[in-house]
């Protein structure tokens, strides 16, 4: 087990470093460089020569990269044009906020997602199962950023029943303990703070979940489906277990296999899902930081902020293949 | 790369790559399947709808999509929209342009985004695809692990990414922006299906033949390796027309309001639901039944074609 683990390691380390590469490449390949793309209108030779010594981009392009990997490593990220603050003190901000609002939209999406798969391939072909079948058609080709405000125009417009916007009301006094506005209210025993919390959530998170919760439902029904083909259930039922138990112990245990993976992959997809949810609820977290990057054209935050994702992608993705090797001993052997 | 989760991908599409394995019967097979299938007719008709109105819509629009009416625009006030009135069956959108006709000419845009997009992402992905299927060994290493890295990136992440890059954005950095995300996944697809058919017995033959290596790759593999890159497109044409209007969304996309595309009005309009929710809807649902359409037409093309349940 530990080496299977080791060994992973240490194959995702030349992608880290292929990533690194390419996101460092990235910024340099802006037409004219970072530095005219920055000052947009206010260019002139002196105030673009200036910019480049301020970002070290004077210097020749392996001191650069050199220079680019160190900082990273250590979270220096330079600051940010915009507010010129140090970009990693703006993500870390924002980490909690997109943090909370991806694991809620994760607890909604597996919560429901595997259910509704198991059910629809359980009466598959049956009314439930057909609606299942479209509504996850549906929901991957609703463009996200429409469904947040077809949201927030009936909930908080039209009913006035949510709230539109951000994660706390302003009347709110609550004591920040961890930054996690739920958790906080529970920890400080200001349970009014907790129940807030939740109802700004609820809007984003289920935003959030829908293209993650219908790739669930797919994955999840197709794999009880295979699993009802295999030989291992039909020996279950000819030495006559209970059907309940043969559901539990033989078919959900299996199918779950491919799921797992699916709710991995899409964990990792969440931050970069983010960008459009949070865009349209103003959540203030690392999707917001990145929406205001791209419209205001602050490089080293943007630079940041997709080197972040790309690594959380990469980690999340390692996590998932160790605890898939834990759940399923024949992934250690390999093939 | 990043071993189980890529591999999975990888293997979707190599699934996919393999469907096209058994000929020219199996197309005959998956058309009357199709035909039997009133999921695949929906999706069928509903792209058929589209397109015929993408072409038509310019000969069809009452007014020109491309002019701020006069008597549209002195109406516009912050608090309203003038909704219909004579001449104008959906009355005027936030700039005083013809709603109505400029969601008929904005199918004709969306298509050409959609379809560019995809043919780019195609003719790119099936280059490197076929090139790695054609001449294997270190061509084919070297060619797949550059895909591998593009798909160890989020899809709308990588298109962010591409089209942040652009000083000024226009319909030609969306389009190349969103083509980006299909390019690895059409290399792979191509390749799989490439390797699927070399060690067919007709390749052999051919081969035993003497029949040349570029005449066996061009007429003998290539032909029966396209059938997944078909399914891969139909399903490619839904998702970028999606990608192409987030991107208008976060402000990445086209910025001229004269050129009338349902991602960019659909982004553009969020701020006036209040005012005139049709705004928002009808580009909305529009989006939605097509890139509905083609998703349904896709699938069921896949399952159509998939070996596993012709039995």
């Amino acid at each position: 087990m530990l080496r299977f683990i080791v060994r992973r390691l240490l194959q995702a380390i030349p992608t880290l470093i292929v990533l690194s590469i390419l996101i460092f490449a990235w910024l340099r390949a802006l037409p004219g460089g970072p530095a005219t793309a920055m000052l947009g209108d206010r260019w002139t030779p002196e105030r673009e020569a200036q910019l480049n010594a301020a970002l070290g981009l004077d210097q020749p392009i392996w001191v650069q990269y050199w220079k680019f990997l160190g900082r990273a490593i250590t979270g220096d990220f330079g600051n940010s044009t915009v507010t010129g603050l140090p970009v990693i003190e703006e993500i870390g901000r924002g980490f909690t906020a997109t943090v909370e609002l991806s694991f809620f939209a994760m607890v909604v999406a597996i919560g429901l997602g595997i259910p509704l798969g198991y059910l629809a391939a359980r009466y598959r072909g049956r009314l439930l199962d057909n609606l299942t079948v479209v509504s996850t058609l549906i929901g991957v080709a609703v463009p996200v950023f429409f469904l947040g405000f077809l949201a927030k125009w009936v909930f908080s417009s039209q009913l006035g029943i949510l709230p539109p916007s951000g994660r706390q009301d302003v009347e709110i006094n609550s004591t920040s303990v961890t930054g996690f506005v739920t958790l906080d209210g529970l920890l400080t025993r200001e349970f009014d703070a907790t129940i807030d919390g939740l109802v700004h959530l609820l809007m984003p998170a289920l935003v959030l979940a829908t293209i993650p919760m219908a790739v669930i439902v797919r994955i999840t029904r197709a794999s009880v489906l295979d699993v009802l083909d295999e030989d291992f259930v039909r020996t279950a039922e000819s030495k006559g277990l209970g059907t309940a138990t043969i559901r539990r112990r033989h078919v959900l245990r299996n199918a779950l296999l491919p799921v797992s993976t699916t709710i991995g992959l899409q964990t990792g997809l969440l931050l970069a899902g983010a960008v459009l949810t949070e865009k349209v609820f103003v959540w203030g977290g690392l999707g917001s930081l990145l929406a205001e990057a791209i419209e205001l054209k602050d490089y080293p935050r943007l630079q940041a902020l997709i080197l972040l994702a790309a690594v959380v992608y990469v980690v999340v993705n390692l996590l998932v293949d160790i605890s898939y090797a834990i759940i399923d001993p024949r992934v250690r052997v390999g093939r | 790369m990043t071993p189980k989760l890529l591999q999975r991908r990888r293997e979707r599409i190599d699934e996919l790559a393999d469907a096209g394995d058994a000929g020219v019967s199996l197309a005959k097979d998956a058309l009357r399947r199709m035909r039997a299938n009133p999921v695949a007719i929906t999706g069928a008709i509903i792209v058929a709808l589209f397109v015929v109105l993408a072409i038509l819509a310019p000969f069809l629009a009452p007014k020109d999509p491309r002019t701020q009416y006069a008597e549209l625009k002195n109406q516009l006030t912050p608090e309203s929209i003038p909704g219909p009135m004579p001449g104008f069956l959906l009355g005027s959108d936030q700039y005083g342009y013809d709603l109505f006709s400029r969601l008929l000419v904005g199918a004709q845009q969306t298509l050409i985004v959609g379809v560019l997009a995809t043919l780019i992402g195609v003719a790119v992905g099936c280059t490197l695809g076929g090139l790695a299927g054609a001449f294997g060994g270190w061509v084919d290493t070297a060619l797949m692990r550059f895909t591998d890295i593009l798909l160890s990136f989020p899809s709308i992440l990588l298109a962010i990414s591409v089209a942040a890059l652009f000083a000024e954005t226009n319909q030609w950095t969306v389009i190349i922006a969103v083509s980006m995300v299909a390019i690895p996944v059409f290399a792979r697809l191509l390749r799989g299906a490439m390797l699927a058919q070399r060690h067919s017995d007709h390749v052999l033959a051919a081969t035993a033949l003497g029949v040349r290596r570029r005449t066996v790759v061009f007429r003998h593999i290539l032909p029966n390796a396209l059938t997944p890159v078909i399914v891969q497109a139909t399903l490619t044409l839904a998702t970028s027309i999606i990608d192409a209007a987030a991107l208008s969304f976060l402000g990445l996309g086209d910025p001229d309001p004269s050129r009338a595309e349902w991602g960019l009005m659909l982004a553009e309009s969020q701020q006036f639901i209040e005012v005139k929710p049709e705004l928002a809807f009808l580009p909305a649902a529009a989006i939605i039944i097509v890139a509905l359409g083609f998703t349904l037409l896709g699938e069921s093309l896949r399952e159509a074609l998939d070996p596993k349940k012709r039995r």
